[in-house]
């Protein structure tokens, strides 16, 4: 009967079960108190139910040592909840796995735009490996979106101006729903599709034939191009060459090898070269200064879309 | 309770007493809110001043700290003002309570005067946000300065500023009618309470100015 | 000074008062005796028309969306409209008849009568936050008229401010306006609380509903200037793209959601509290017994208040805040369980060994205690960090917080209305319809709601037009629930303006109740009380010890 009116979506992700266990324990507990309430009530109202109108009942006072029974089982329990919680919510956005698959994400009012390493691009439709944990670079062109594959038990916003990153390890092959969660216009709720998850034979299939239809006819939607390559065009285009691979005596830092390390800034402190950085040195150039450079740099605010950023950042993550 | 002033006694509080700490309760409870209302503000501006310090550093040469710090000299009298204006009003001075009433709508004024001076300069050099907000490219510390955080630093500038002298136009306005009923004889030593209140009021508007002056003019200045 | 003292005055309650008598009702008449009056009931029975006005629009605008759930794909209505009909109805819900309702026509009406006091402190403040918020009432209406909002009712950036062509900001003025009438009436109650209490009347005997009328304004009055603010930066940006909260302008869009959480988290405090206020007094009041663990109740109203303040960011554990952010925010969200937890265990302890009558009013308190735990029970759910990431932003949030502020508020507020309307109209209401009511009340609603919690879990996001074809039996049975329950409420709307005309007279004190209201005629005099009245005793004191029953 549960397979067709089903209480809980499909567990195909590690942290499904995690997260679905937790779930069992809180609902244990509601399900307990919601009855001890609705149990006393019941019996006490029809227990002491009115039998007569001139009735006048002893009275009864408070009672410390309950009032404190009270508060502080249930505080126990909701600190459970929380320890619990808190320890999944922390693998889940913050303990990302080294080998991670990197996927780079694109929300646009209304559609799901991804980019696989390797170039192949998709639109509202995500193929992933299974027993590989990917990671999702996330940013929006327009509002604010949100990931959400309930099968995973993920959600993560997409918030223009920044770059949000969402993982997961997916666990069974199957079909299973994308959603975006945030409410983004008219058609919110059209915007989404499937997540595939695919063995990694298969996934390894489906990549190649991707990349040869692409080859075949190269149209905007599944260009031949991967991001690395796309990135250096548009470092070329930009000038951005002119300062950053003059070598040493160049107006800017060179960025050969420099993504994954410490700098020094103006201000003494380090900060670690990562895709926020660059994203901030793009934009807002002035806001941290590698230590011996002048602001000379002007800001691409308005002239470069999310996407060519991402881009740009897979050139120079490729830079050894 | 002397009888001439039963009139002043609202049906639902017993004695004049009553009324004088209920509504002077009640400003301080209004107080309160608008220090959350002014909150909100502070909140922004601290965020984004720690978002782009350099911007809003930059940004805040471009305000003439000079006009600025009248203001606050001007602002500080009228709360002289208003302290004598309330301590005549308990005293029972009719007139000095006038006069004092109309300085510190004059000095009122005066900070708004000032005001108006300011924002029309800020319009000429086109630093009012909105589509025609433009740098002057002759500025040496603003190069590598993102224009849109100094246009942000704008927007709160107006946005503050703004609402801060919105609550002056209103404070003056109420002084208005405080000189009247002033004027008719409405006050006494048992009877002041809107005397009082408004007093707390318009103190409050100026300590709301002490704190804006330092935050927007003088960033760069030390 | 005459006296009279609490507690003592059972002789009138059997009579009703004899006709021809001058209350508050018939001292003056024509519009214009309402349209100025200073009178704290009539302005009471002023909101009361406004926020019944907007209960209905905002319920005709849910009956629009349950229709159109009913089936995957959205073939009602355009997706454009249906993203108006949920924003409207969430706006006029919230702003315009969740906050009010109980605060300004329970409030306004009892809150003098409760303490003793001839009116509130400031009766012109409380005529003129009347007609701010029916101004706010108005510019809400015209967003509506005009075209519609089709943001949500979080009204969330840059989306608001930048991309909606809707409007925008009427909407937002509504809102802005409506919550200065909130902070002038908060502000009213607590000078009166303060300064205004009958002689004898201390903090430990103040009944409860005046607890958390207290508690809930200082939300109001701390809570509000915030969203006020955020609100107009919303609009200036609308109008002006000066880049607050716009990313490409160099703003940020999640400070807009801390400003507007920091207040709307709260205001569901300045929902909820009110209604447990209400349900103090109809379960003492109807199992005639003392309540269990007044000094708890009374500090868990003050606690759920300041607590609600440090709360707010577990709306946005999903929005890429700093996890450690969110390890405290879960954590204080917890902490809000406890005072709600000691408030329903004390009211289940009242019941024990009391005198219990099964009147209308204390259905709707049975009702209330129900759909409050779980609505209560629900939220462990969603201040628990790693589930809130799977069911944020979807129907498992929708159930939740309509188990709060329908099953919870409506369900207090309507519990109170059939209690105090002898009171306040001097009629009785037909018992057995409002029995009637209050149990289809309570089935429709668990049927709308309970549903959702599953569909939540399964996956299906809030503010969806289309959905996928599997949610489509649990959608079914919400929106049958919903026809229930929209029947549920036309009932007591239908039986109590059939009461105002052939309803029986009611007496002083129809349930035999303790409490300042009930010692004076119904409906009051202008003045509320005869004669001053001095409290001896603690609230709620049903079984009085023979010693201190005294006549003066």
């Amino acid at each position: 009967m549960w397979e067709e009116f089903p209480l809980i979506p499909p567990q195909a992700s590690t942290f499904a079960e995690r997260v679905d266990m937790l779930y069992y324990f809180i609902t244990g507990v509601s399900i307990f108190f919601g009855a001890l309430i609705f149990l006393l009530v019941i019996f006490f109202a029809i227990k002491y139910r009115r039998r007569s109108e001139t009735e006048v009942p002893k009275p009864v006072h408070g009672s410390l040592a309950l009032e404190l029974t009270w508060s502080i089982i249930p505080f126990c329990l909701a600190m459970t909840m929380f320890g619990w919680g808190a320890s999944i919510y922390f693998d889940m956005y913050h303990r990302v796995p080294e080998n991670a698959l990197e996927i780079s994400v694109i929300g646009k009012q209304w559609m799901w735009h991804f980019q696989h390493p390797t170039g192949q691009r998709e639109i509202n439709t995500l193929h992933i490996p299974t027993g590989r944990p990917v990671r999702l670079t996330m940013a929006t062109e327009d509002v604010i979106h949100s990931l959400y594959i309930p099968a995973f038990r993920v959600k993560k916003d997409v918030v223009p101006g920044r770059y949000t990153t969402l993982w997961f390890e997916a666990t069974q092959p199957g079909t299973y729903h994308l959603f975006c969660a945030e409410y983004c216009g008219t058609k919110h709720s059209q915007m989404g599709g499937s997540v595939i998850a695919m063995e990694p034979a298969h996934y390894q299939q489906w990549l190649a034939s991707v990349g040869a239809q692409a080859e075949a006819a190269p149209t905007d939607q599944i260009a031949a191009a991967s991001p690395v390559e796309a990135g250096q065009k548009l470092f070329r285009q930009l000038n951005c060459h002119t300062c950053h691979m003059a070598g040493p005596l160049g107006m800017g830092p060179s960025l050969i090898g420099i993504f994954g390390q410490r700098v020094t800034l103006e201000t003494g402190e380090t900060v670690r070269v990562d895709e926020a950085y660059i994203r901030e040195s793009i934009l807002a150039p002035r806001a941290k200064i590698v230590l011996g450079y002048k602001p000379a740099m002007p800001t691409f605010q308005g002239q470069v879309t999310e996407q060519q950023i991402m881009q740009l950042i897979a050139y120079i993550k490729s830079l050894k | 309770m002397s009888n001439e002033h039963a009139s002043a006694l609202a049906h639902q509080f017993d004695d004049l007493d009553q009324q004088f700490e209920a509504s002077t309760l009640g400003m301080w409870v209004f107080l309160v809110q608008e220090i959350l209302f002014f909150g909100g503000l502070f909140l922004a501006y601290s965020i984004y001043r720690l978002q782009y310090p350099q911007a809003f550093e930059a940004a805040s040469r471009l305000l003439d700290y000079k006009l600025g710090a009248l203001n606050t000299a001007v602002l500080i009298c009228s709360s002289l003002t208003m302290a004598l204006a309330v301590r005549s009003a308990q005293l029972g001075q009719r007139r000095a309570l006038v006069n004092y009433l109309l300085m510190t709508i004059a000095l009122g004024a005066v900070f708004l005067g000032v005001k108006v001076v300011e924002y029309g300069d800020k319009f000429e050099h086109h630093l009012v946000p909105g589509p025609h907000f433009a740098l002057s490219a002759h500025e040496p510390h603003l190069i590598g300065i993102n224009p849109q955080h100094v246009q942000l630093f704008f927007s709160l500038y107006f946005a503050m500023t703004g609402m801060h002298a919105l609550h002056m136009v209103v404070g003056i306005g109420i002084l208005a009618v405080l000189v009247v009923m002033a004027w008719r004889g409405r006050f006494s030593e048992e009877y002041y309470t809107p005397v009082d209140i408004v007093g707390l009021y318009w103190h409050f508007v100026d300590i709301v100015w002490i704190f804006l002056f330092p935050l927007l003019y003088l960033i760069s200045r030390h | 000074m005459e006296t009279n003292v609490v507690g003592v005055d059972q002789s009138s309650s059997g009579e009703p008062s004899a006709p021809p008598r001058v209350h508050y009702l018939n001292a003056a008449y024509g519009i214009g005796s309402w349209l100025l009056t200073k009178d704290h009931k009539r302005i009471a029975l002023l909101y009361l028309l406004s926020v019944t006005f907007f209960f209905f629009i905002g319920g005709f605008f849910a009956v629009l969306i349950r229709l159109e759930l009913i089936t995957p794909p959205g073939d009602l209505m355009q997706s454009e409209t249906y993203n108006k009909m949920f924003t409207m109805h969430g706006v006029l819900m919230i702003f315009f008849f969740l906050i009010p309702a109980i605060p300004a026509v329970l409030g306004n009406f009892l809150v003098p009568m409760m303490i003793g006091a001839r009116d509130l402190a400031f009766p012109r403040i409380n005529l003129l936050s009347w007609y701010i918020y029916s101004i706010g009432g108005l510019l809400g209406m015209g967003a509506v008229i005009f075209g519609g909002v089709d943001t949500g009712w979080t009204f969330y950036t840059p989306y608001s401010s930048t991309y909606s062509n809707s409007n925008v900001i009427l909407a937002a003025l509504g809102a802005f306006v409506a919550g200065f009438s909130s902070i002038l009436t908060g502000l009213n109650f607590i000078v009166t609380i303060h300064k205004m209490r009958a002689p004898g009347l201390t903090w430990s005997r103040l009944p409860l509903f005046i607890w958390a009328h207290y508690a809930t304004s200082i939300i109001q009055i701390l809570g509000t200037p915030v969203v006020a603010i955020a609100i107009v930066l919303v609009a200036l940006e609308r109008l002006f793209h000066i880049g607050i909260f716009d990313p490409k302008l160099g703003g940020d869009p999640l400070l807009f959601q801390h400003l507007f959480w920091f207040y709307s988290h709260p205001a569901v405090y300045i929902m909820i509290l009110p209604a447990m206020g209400v349900i103090n007094e109809l379960i003492t009041c109807f199992s005639r017994k003392r309540i269990f663990g007044y000094h708890f109740i009374a500090g868990s109203s003050i606690a759920i208040a300041v607590l609600g303040f440090l709360v707010w960011g577990h709306h946005m554990f999903t929005s890429g805040q700093s996890i450690y952010g969110g390890f405290v925010f879960s954590v204080l969200s917890m902490l809000v369980a406890i005072p709600s937890a000691i408030k329903v265990f004390n009211w289940t302890a009242t019941f024990y060994k009391g005198s219990i009558s099964y009147q209308a009013p204390m259905l709707y308190a049975f009702g209330f205690i129900g759909l409050f735990t779980i609505g209560g029970l629900t939220g462990l759910f969603l201040a628990t960090t790693a589930i809130d990431v799977h069911l944020h932003d979807t129907y498992f949030v929708v159930a939740h917080f309509h188990y709060i502020m329908v099953g919870g508020t409506i369900m207090g507020y309507l519990g109170g209305l059939h209690y105090w309307w002898p009171k306040m109209t001097g009629k009785i209401y037909p018992e057995g319809w409002a029995r009637f009511a209050a149990l289809v009340i309570f089935v429709g609603f668990n049927l709308t709601f309970l549903p959702q919690f599953i569909l939540g879990y399964l996956g299906m996001p809030r503010r969806y037009h289309y959905y996928p074809e599997e949610f489509q039996v649990l959608n079914v049975m919400s929106s049958a629930g919903a026809s229930i329950l929209g029947v549920g409420y036309l009932i007591p709307m239908v039986y109590f303006v059939w009461s105002l005309r052939y309803g029986k007279a009611s007496a002083q004190n129809p349930w035999g109740a303790h409490g300042l209201e009930w010692e004076t005629s119904s409906p009051p005099p202008t003045e509320n009380f005869e004669k001053q009245p001095i409290v001896t005793h603690e609230p709620y004191d049903y079984t009085p010890k023979p010693e201190e029953v005294a006549v003066v």
